[in-house]
Order: C-alpha cells, then sequence, then structure tokens
C-alpha cells in the first residue's frame, strides 16, 4: 500500500482523478475510514463542516449519487441546498455560469454538479470563486465514483496494488470507466477493459489498460470485475444488435462464475440492468459487493467534502 | 529555542502511580466507570494508567476507549493546516457510566470542549471527568476544570510542554519549551 505524504490535498476541486496524485487518494482513504466508523454509530453525526454551505447542481438525473452526496454532507452538518436543471431557470435559457454565480451570491461555499457536458466543471472551477465537485460530467470523469470503487477493492482484498481488475461493458460512453482506469493505474493495478469493439475507445490502449474481447479470459484473469451498465440513454446509435446477444456474449451469470478457476469480486456502479449485464443471482450472490459500494460511497464523499473544505479560507 | 526538564522519567512514574490510586479511591473495581483518553497524546496516559491499575492493583477489568475529536473541533478552517484525524475505538456504551477522559497537557480547555461533544455521540454518562498529567494554569478560554491533575505548571504563552513516551519517542520525559 502506498504512503500519504501530506496531511492535505494538492488541489483545491475534485474535478477529475487525473488530477490527483498517490498521496491524495490515500489521504481520502485513510480520512474515510474514519468516517466509515462515524456512520456506523448510533448517532452518526460531526459537527465539522456547521459554518459550510453546499449547493448540490444536478442537470443530469442521479439517485444514489445526489443522494450519497447529501446525505454525506449532512453527516458533517454542512448547510445543504439542492438544485435539479428540471425545474429551473436554466430552462428559460440562463447559462452555466450565470445560474452558479447566482446560487454563489447566497454565499455557497462548495458546489457539487453533475452536467451532460464533459469539462463543465473545470469549466466552472476557472469561472466562479468556490470548491467544485465533480458529481460526473458527461463522458468524462466521476472521481467520487472511482475512489469508492478502488476503496471497497481494498477493503475487500486488502490493497488495490498489483490486483487485476477488467471493466466490463460500455467503456466509449462510461465516465466510470475513465475515472477507474486512472485511479487504478495510479494505485499500481493491472487493468483491462472488455466490451463489444464498437464500445470501446480507439486507442484506448495508450491509458495503459489492455484490451480483451472474450469476457471469459478476462474473468479468469481478474480478481475484480466491474460490470458496467448499458447507458441506452447515451446509445444514440446501435452498437450492438440486440441487448439479448449483448447478454450473452458480455453478461455475467451464475453458471459461468462458477465455471472460472477462482472466486472473483463482482462490482457494478448502479443503478443495475438485472439480466443485461449482470443477472439478479450474481448481483445478490456473496461475490457481490455493490452495495458495500454505496455505503462506502457516504464515507468516500465525506472524507472528500472534508478535506476540500478544510482549505476553504 | 531552549528546553528545561519539567519532570523526569521517575518523577511521572510517581505521579502515574497517584493518579491511579486517586481513580481507585473514587471508583474502586471501575465497574460502572469507563476510561478515555483522547486521541492522539491522551491516549498513551490512559494505557499506562490501565497497565498500572491492572497490574499494580490488581484491578481485573477497565474499559478503555480512545476518542478522536478531530471532527469536533472548533478550529476548523481557521489555522492553516488540515486537521487530520485519528481512529476513535469506543467498543462499549457510555449510557449511565462514570466516564474519565484522560489527556497529557491541559491548555485551553477547547480540546476538552470537544471531546464533552464528541462523548454525546456514544451516549449519555452519568457523569463525566477529567484527568490531565499536566494542567497549564492561567491559560484556559473556557471554564473547564481538572478532577485529577498530575502537576500544575505555570508556563507563558510562548512556551510549549512537550510530554514525550518510551513507548513512542524513546523515554519518558516532559519538557518545557522555550520557542
Amino acid at each position: 500500500m502506498k504512503q500519504k505524504v501530506s496531511n492535505e490535498l494538492s488541489v483545491k476541486h475534485l474535478l477529475g482523478i487525473k488530477y490527483l496524485n498517490e498521496s491524495d487518494i490515500q489521504l481520502i482513504f485513510e480520512t474515510a475510514d474514519h468516517f466509515k466508523e462515524v456512520i456506523n454509530r448510533s448517532i452518526k453525526k460531526v459537527p465539522s463542516l456547521r459554518d459550510i454551505t453546499i449547493a448540490n447542481i444536478f442537470f443530469e438525473n442521479s439517485t444514489r449519487t445526489k443522494l450519497s452526496f447529501e446525505l454525506a454532507e449532512k453527516r458533517l452538518s454542512a448547510d445543504v441546498i439542492n438544485f435539479s436543471a428540471g425545474q429551473s431557470s436554466v430552462k428559460k435559457g440562463e447559462t452555466l455560469i450565470d445560474t452558479v454565480n447566482n446560487i454563489l451570491s447566497m454565499k455557497v461555499d462548495m458546489v457539487v454538479m453533475r452536467h451532460p457536458n464533459p469539462g463543465a466543471g473545470i469549466f466552472l472551477s476557472k469561472h466562479v470563486n468556490a470548491a467544485i465537485v465533480n458529481a460526473g460530467d458527461g463522458a468524462h470523469e466521476h472521481p467520487t465514483q472511482a475512489l469508492l470503487d478502488s476503496y471497497s477493492i481494498r477493503e475487500k482484498l486488502g490493497d488495490v496494488a498489483g490486483k487485476n481488475v477488467v471493466i466490463v461493458g460500455d467503456i466509449l460512453h462510461s465516465r466510470v470507466a475513465l475515472s477507474n482506469i486512472f485511479a487504478l493505474k495510479l494505485q499500481g493495478a493491472n487493468v483491462k477493459v472488455c466490451g463489444p469493439k464498437t464500445l470501446l475507445p480507439k486507442h484506448v490502449e495508450s491509458l495503459g489498460v489492455e484490451v480483451e474481447t472474450d469476457l471469459r479470459k478476462a474473468l479468469n484473469w481478474c480478481d475484480v470485475a466491474n460490470m458496467l451498465r448499458i447507458q441506452n440513454e447515451r446509445l444514440d446509435i446501435s452498437y450492438f444488435p440486440t441487448t439479448r446477444e449483448y447478454t450473452q456474449q458480455f453478461g455475467v451469470n451464475k453458471a459461468l462464475l462458477e465455471s472460472l478457476d477462482k472466486e472473483i469480486v463482482i462490482m457494478h456502479p448502479g443503478p443495475i440492468n438485472r439480466g443485461v449485464e449482470i443477472t439478479s443471482d450474481v448481483a445478490d450472490s456473496n461475490q457481490s459487493i455493490i452495495l458495500n459500494q454505496v455505503e462506502n460511497g457516504v464515507a468516500i464523499r465525506m472524507a472528500v467534502i472534508y478535506l476540500l473544505a478544510s482549505k476553504i479560507k | 529555542m531552549s528546553q528545561k526538564v519539567l519532570l523526569s522519567a521517575t518523577e511521572i512514574n510517581i505521579i502515574l502511580h497517584r493518579l491511579a490510586c486517586q481513580l481507585l479511591e473514587n471508583h474502586l473495581d471501575f465497574a460502572n466507570t469507563v476510561l478515555i483518553g483522547i486521541q492522539p497524546r491522551g491516549t498513551f496516559v490512559a494505557k499506562r494508567l490501565t497497565k498500572i491499575l491492572k497490574e499494580e492493583y490488581k484491578v481485573k477489568h477497565i474499559d478503555l476507549g480512545f476518542l478522536d475529536i478531530t471532527f469536533y473541533r472548533d478550529d476548523f478552517r481557521r489555522g492553516d493546516k488540515t486537521l487530520e484525524a485519528t481512529a476513535t475505538s469506543i467498543d462499549f456504551l457510555i449510557e449511565d457510566k462514570n466516564v474519565v477522559l484522560i489527556d497529557d497537557v491541559l491548555y485551553t480547555g477547547r480540546s476538552i470542549n470537544a471531546a464533552l461533544t464528541a462523548l454525546q455521540s456514544f451516549g449519555r454518562p452519568k457523569d463525566v471527568e477529567l484527568l490531565t498529567l499536566i494542567d497549564r494554569r492561567f491559560s484556559r478560554h473556557l471554564p473547564i476544570q481538572p478532577n485529577y491533575r498530575g502537576r500544575q505548571v505555570d508556563a507563558i504563552n510562548e512556551e510549549k510542554v512537550k510530554v514525550m513516551w518510551k513507548e513512542n519517542d524513546g523515554k519518558d520525559v516532559i519538557y518545557l519549551i522555550d520557542r
């Protein structure tokens, strides 16, 4: 396991894993360990951020991430305001900077934002005066998801370094895949991506990952399989003939898992399309750590928010 | 920067024995009493006292916990440095217990204030007492006083009291450092 060299983050915003270093990741994990202990107490709340106000701005739908962030903020005693683009003046033509600056005029210290456009968080961080946490920007990055995925692997297997991880599914449209690749490589894991060729980005090898199109081979190689959701809302053209054919080639079922040489860990960032990328008996099996991922998500987000808030002066 | 020895290893040992006896006098068999060392430095005092009570005064069982107060401090974002947390491990309930908070140096009282807030997350104790190895007189920001004190010290704000422990720093000694 890598050692952290500093007790503060090297960044003022969490825009992507790309901008973090190994020490940042270790610091976030160690802080999350403490928060995990806190959220398992009977009184699950600490007063650290009682003078911080956080705006959750979601220009794209989300249940898990939004709830997880909101819970993390409330567990830290921050004041929270929520904003969904659906019911707002964005529909009337307001620009992103105007929307956010209006929110900031109400004395908000931190913005958690999900946006359909890649780079929206980076753009915002250059134009407004608040700490920005990227909660997903288009097909670019979803840093807190990658952090909680690695944290869950660390919890289950002891360490991330040296482990073999395969990411299965729609790599092309997945921000979870990109952030996971950055995070896993940074911690010294070996990463393969697996999916239909149409859903693998060109030159993905340049990120230091290997491509495997045979799911069985990939599963036999790995310690952990991270199964991504087929994002029908982002598939503007037909990337594979039918969902049924995708499931036959890239879906994981119990029979396939049991025919492998060893027991592997199954992860999924949610929401699951049961029966498409994984079957129900796999999702609910002992090998799956899907619900641990959700629990760890709150602890990781508390750690990220706490560490970023401590840099707000 | 100059430093002088405030207490030697022998003196620390004598004081710890006295404090152990004072605890014993008030709590007898520690059946309804729990000791809580405040992270990070209070834990050394708490562990030493527990060891003395168990080995030399034959107390059979003592509940000993460690409390991290980082997330309860009132100076979050007020200093230059990020406050770094340490582990909390309290694997018993403090509901209706006599709690003895243990720390090495009592200075402004703000740490103890934070510890009292943090303690509320673990239940409602019957009462809470404070034991501190060094009490820096005349420097309190809050109305907090120890029930058990090792040594009272008059130190000005520019001075620093540094407590060192054999198990962590190589030797038992307490310095008064002039910054």
